[in-house]
């Protein structure tokens, strides 16, 4: 029995139809899978840092929180400004914040020192261009230099747009007054940046220069509503540093 | 074989000359390092025997552990608790670098970068 022309084309076209919706379907619910496989949940810490400027008046209260923080971590001390190398340090609110700054803020804005450091950002550019991955963000946000991997490309350097990254041109141990037995220096040939004293998180401590400051900076954890920083940030003005790059910096300023 | 006791002669001769230094040495092993172990503690984190084959991958593993993932402490096969930390713990008890690590390491021309940048107890008196 031979299959009429109006039957064939009949087949032809649920069969075209049934596969296509299987197809289409199978496709979704498989990606689905995929997408739900790729969501993990959001790690419960995430430690941010609120620094309240308008407490930090005199060089001596820079000082002591800076000497803190490069004591402990043996930063060297190197005269020569291009190639220092530094974790904190102090510029002016012009330096600092160049997108905000305006003619027309009050003098006293002006002329406010700020004290800066790695942002620790949720989206860092350092991260990301790093070739053998040296640098790296944990589950509860510190982005971590490990010096072990570290080639010295320098690409980190160049990606972040703070300058909190410095290069080893010297040798480190050359330039060390005092030394701190229980943290190792660097050698020369790698990069280096401030780390939150993510030994010190691990170990249930803060960071030095949260301890040094003497209740000039709040630490804590972002995601919990009673944390010392998420209240310094509700109750307080607050801004970050180019907030327009879309890094998500996790180190806030109280103006 | 044409002139095989001559051949045969030369053969031994050969064999005899290529293994000079392993006759000349026989019996008398002079250059074994001798590593100074800790006076005041018996037990290291693992087993002598363990430590001497393995202390290279447990200190990589140490720093993959400490640096890459945040975890802080080392639990041995008899369920004690160390702090993973090169200079913190063991540098603790073997209080030499000179007379601990680069005894092995000399003798066996191994050369580990870990003092490049890990603080050993002898350069801390260079700052003291």
């Amino acid at each position: 029995m031979a299959i009429s022309r109006r039957d064939f084309l009949k087949v032809i076209g649920i069969t075209g139809v049934t596969s296509a919706v299987a197809t289409i379907g199978g496709v979704l619910i498989g990606r689905g899978e995929d997408i739900l496989k790729e969501i993990k949940p959001a790690s419960k810490v995430r430690w941010a840092m609120a620094i309240d400027t308008r407490q930090f008046k005199t060089d001596e209260d820079f000082q002591k929180v800076i000497e803190a923080c490069h004591k402990a971590h043996n930063v060297p001390n190197i005269p020569d400004p291009i190639r220092q190398v530094k974790w904190i340090w102090v510029d002016t609110f012009e330096k600092a914040f160049p997108t905000i700054e305006h003619e027309y803020i009050s003098e006293e804005i002006k002329k406010r020192k700020v004290l800066l450091l790695c942002n620790h950002c949720d989206n860092p550019p350092c991260v990301r261009v790093c070739p053998v991955k040296a640098t790296f963000r944990r589950p509860d946000g510190v982005v971590v230099q490990d010096m072990h991997r570290c080639i010295g490309c320098k690409f980190c350097m160049a990606a972040c747009p703070y300058g909190s990254r410095n290069y080893n041109f010297y040798p480190p141990r050359e330039f060390l007054s005092q030394v701190n037995p229980e943290y190792p220096t660097r050698t020369t040939g790698v990069v280096e940046k401030c780390i939150l004293c993510y030994e010190r998180l691990d170990e249930g401590k803060q960071p030095y220069c949260v301890e040094a400051s003497e209740g000039k900076m709040f630490f804590g954890n972002l995601n919990d509503p009673d944390s010392p920083v998420r209240k310094a940030i509700l109750e307080n003005i607050v801004i970050v540093r180019k907030p327009e790059l879309t890094t998500k910096p996790m180190v806030f300023y109280i103006i | 074989m044409y002139n095989s006791d001559k051949v045969i002669v030369g053969i031994i001769i050969f064999i005899l000359f290529f293994t000079l230094p392993f006759w000349l040495n026989f019996g008398r092993a002079k250059a074994l390092p001798r590593p100074e172990l800790p006076s005041d503690t018996k037990e290291c984190v693992e087993s002598r025997e363990y430590m001497r084959a393995y202390h290279m991958k447990m200190l990589l593993d140490w720093r993959d552990k400490k640096v890459r993932e945040g975890q802080v402490y080392y639990i041995n096969s008899q369920g004690k608790f160390f702090k993973m930390s090169l200079q913190n713990t063991c540098m603790k008890c073997h209080k030499s670098m000179e007379k601990f690590c680069d005894r092995c390491h000399s003798t066996i021309s191994a050369h580990p970068d870990c003092w490049r940048c890990h603080i050993a107890p002898e350069e801390v008196k260079k700052w003291q």
